[in-house]
């Protein structure tokens, strides 16, 4: 039988992705929502959300549904339109990495050359959307979160961007799936300890997580550049927060821990899958256990640690794999 | 003026921190001069929980002012309320039965130890540490659990009376003191690893917010504040009252005087003030609990005043008496004021993260301020 709308399947692919992206983007928010008050419970010793559900599992649902429904309370002399868009910014481009990454050798929409340069680049949308937020509520402790932010994500994607260059130098290529295919029986971790490691810190400061949480550091600004957003419009910035922390996760995982390789399951074209959210939703667990431990870095401090130790050793550790991999060539 | 302090000027805006804001503990409102991130101006602005309490004490007769002794330092309100049970005695030459000033004592210990847990968790939480806070909470609850036993409230204990105390105590309020006091000793090594071993607090609190000697003297600063700039002045040393001369313990102080020094201090009082539970308990005698006192009590003419240690540092209650049951005048003084007060001088040119975490250092209760 013929199809009724014949639409090629180059186009129809990445439809789809993105369909089931955008699906997979608020489930990771309702379920990341649930483990960080669940684990943040356990690690003060209390329980968590237990009333609504079974140990509360309904609890974020519910939540999202007390969010929809709340008015939206705009104060004074904000910015317009300005102060509606930044939601939508942090929210819209959370969706578009997902193509590109590798989940399993057949999961995984498109291919692209530039694969790791695209996800960053889509991550980076959220300076502007904080800033956006920060600049047009009208608020003090909003514009100096949003004032931190700019000058915490400029500062942290240099490294993460130096580090991610190493394994670049290492693979020939920028392609999410090369990347992983070219682990073959190890992991880059293994080859690049120093990098991952400045990766992953980085990552927390890109995403405005504790101990890096200072656009939105509660016990200074209230809650800095969300002070003045309430409802949907908040719930909005809470789920680009967790699909950013996801994407950073799943890099790390593609590109530090192997992708979807790991002890051979049945059906490994489809299920390599379950590896690789088990190795994110590992290091979203680090994440989470980093933010209810330790307290939060002063601002000063933080720039300190990034141009003074984050930056000159990716450097270091770029030149070094330079060097390695040019005698790695010249002698084999 | 230099080119920098013009510019500095010219861009300042004004920051309102409070009167609700997560870090002012309270109904304190900072207006804030601001440079970018730093602070040029601070006025600290008070008296939004302002009750009237020394009105009140001036209008009604001494026994039903006793309640409100207790809702000035809801943090720590024992020693509020043993300096003033302890004037009218001074004042009316009743002496309270030794056992009623152990009992006065191992209260007022506990209540600085739950000061100070609750404390170190707000304190935490101002540098941005969600966890410490529920863990000294749930020490503080042992304390809760065995005053509420004893007085009948959790917070806002009455438990002194002129004369004595309300109730005696029996063989299970001295098992779960000692049982709390194995507890915490035990506990404290886990604090120490979860604090003070974590290099981003060190950050933090070392060599911020230093105190010179000579500031502290001149804003009046009392308690671990004046204690961490190095000073061993503590009423319970300096002017003892009670029975704190029989009992044996040290007063530690800070050297530098910055937040980390405070810090010290108030977990080392933490330590000597179980100490000094655990001998007043071996050395509490038997016998009454109340002295003798007649039902209706006048105070003579003339002035006294008492102070005693709180939690936060020296509580003077001062009163001047007509021959009536009524007193004439009561004035308190409480530590936090003077302790809030220098905090302008203190913080000019912090930053804004600088000032929150000094602010937490000095352990203000805003009720206490406005009272």
């Amino acid at each position: 039988m013929e199809p009724i709308i014949n639409i090629p399947v180059e186009i129809l692919r990445p439809l789809l992705a993105a369909a089931v992206a955008i699906g997979f983007v608020f489930a990771n928010a309702t379920v990341m929502g649930y483990l960080e008050r669940k684990l943040a419970g356990h690690f003060q010793r209390r329980l968590g959300p237990m009333e609504v559900g079974f140990h509360g599992i309904l609890q974020m649902p519910v939540d999202g549904i007390k969010l929809i429904g709340k008015q939206l309370i705009a104060p004074d002399n904000v910015a317009g339109a300005l102060y509606y868009l930044a939601p939508l910014i942090a929210l819209a481009p959370v969706s578009l990495p997902f193509i590109v990454i590798p989940f399993s050798p057949g999961l995984q929409a498109i291919d692209m050359d530039i694969g790791l340069i695209f996800i960053l680049a889509m991550i980076s949308f959220n300076t502007i959307a904080v800033f956006l937020a920060g600049w047009s509520s009208n608020n003090n402790y909003s514009m100096i979160g949003a004032m931190r932010s700019v000058a915490q994500n400029i500062s942290y994607e240099i490294p993460i961007l130096l580090s991610l260059l190493a394994i670049a130098l290492m693979t020939n290529s920028f392609s999410m799936r090369q990347i992983v295919e070219s682990q073959r029986g190890y992991w880059f971790i293994m080859l690049q300890p120093l990098a991952f490691v400045i990766f992953f810190i980085s990552a927390l400061a890109e995403t405005n997580r504790a101990p890096f949480d200072l656009p939105e550091a509660e016990s200074e600004l209230t809650a800095g550049f969300h002070t003045e957003y309430s409802g949907i419009t908040f719930s909005l910035f809470m789920i680009a927060e967790y699909t950013y922390m996801f994407l950073n996760c799943s890099i790390a995982t593609a590109v530090f821990l192997g992708g979807w390789k790991g002890i051979p399951l049945p059906f490994g074209e489809y299920t390599g899958c379950i590896w690789f959210f088990a190795k994110a939703y590992f290091l979203m667990f680090v994440i989470i256990w980093c933010r209810w431990t330790f307290p939060r870095v002063r601002f000063d401090q933080l720039m300190n640690f990034s141009w003074k130790y984050m930056i000159p050793f990716s450097l270091v550790n770029l030149c070094l794999t330079a060097i390695g991999v040019k005698l790695w060539q010249a002698i084999f | 003026m230099s080119q920098t302090a013009a510019k500095a000027i010219h861009y300042r805006y004004f920051l309102n921190l409070g009167p609700q804001h997560p870090s002012t503990h309270g109904v304190l409102r900072l207006v804030i001069g601001m440079y970018g991130e730093y602070v040029l101006s601070i006025e600290p602005v008070i008296g939004y929980g302002h009750r009237m309490h020394e009105k009140m004490a001036e209008s009604k007769p001494w026994p039903m002012f006793l309640p409100n002794t207790a809702r000035m330092d809801y943090a720590s309100p024992l020693p509020h309320q043993h300096a003033y049970v302890s004037a009218i005695e001074k004042m009316t030459g009743i002496q309270a039965p030794e056992r009623a000033e152990y009992l006065r004592v191992i209260t007022s210990e506990l209540s600085r130890i739950s000061s100070h847990l609750l404390w170190l968790g707000a304190f935490l939480l101002d540098l941005g540490a969600f966890t410490p806070v529920l863990y000294s909470f749930d020490d503080r609850e042992y304390i809760l659990d065995i005053l509420e036993n004893l007085t009948g409230s959790r917070i806002t204990h009455c438990y002194y009376r002129v004369g004595g105390v309300l109730y005696d105590v029996d063989g299970t309020f001295v098992g779960k003191v000692r049982e709390f006091i194995t507890r915490l000793h035990s506990r404290f090594s886990m604090y120490k690893k979860l604090v003070e071993g974590n290099i981003i607090f060190l950050k933090r609190v070392k060599d911020i917010g230093v105190l010179p000697l000579d500031m502290a003297r001149r804003y009046g600063a009392t308690g671990p504040v004046l204690r961490g700039s190095g000073i061993a002045y503590d009423i319970r040393k300096a002017a003892p009252y009670s029975m704190y001369p029989k009992l044996d313990f040290d007063i530690p102080t800070g050297e530098t005087g910055d937040c980390l020094d405070r810090y010290v201090v108030r977990i080392k009082e933490m330590e000597q003030s179980l100490r000094i539970i655990e001998q007043a308990l071996d050395k509490m005698p038997a016998g009454e609990v109340m002295a003798k006192v007649p039902k209706k009590l006048a105070l003579p003419p003339g002035d006294i005043s008492f102070s005693t240690e709180g939690a936060r540092g020296e509580v003077t209650y001062y009163l001047v008496g007509d021959g009536s049951e009524v007193p004439y005048r009561l004035k308190v003084r409480s530590p936090c004021f003077s302790n809030l007060s220098l905090l302008q001088e203190l913080c000019e040119g912090m930053l804004l993260a600088d000032l929150i975490a000094t602010m937490g250092s000095l352990d203000l209760v805003i009720p206490e301020i406005d009272r």
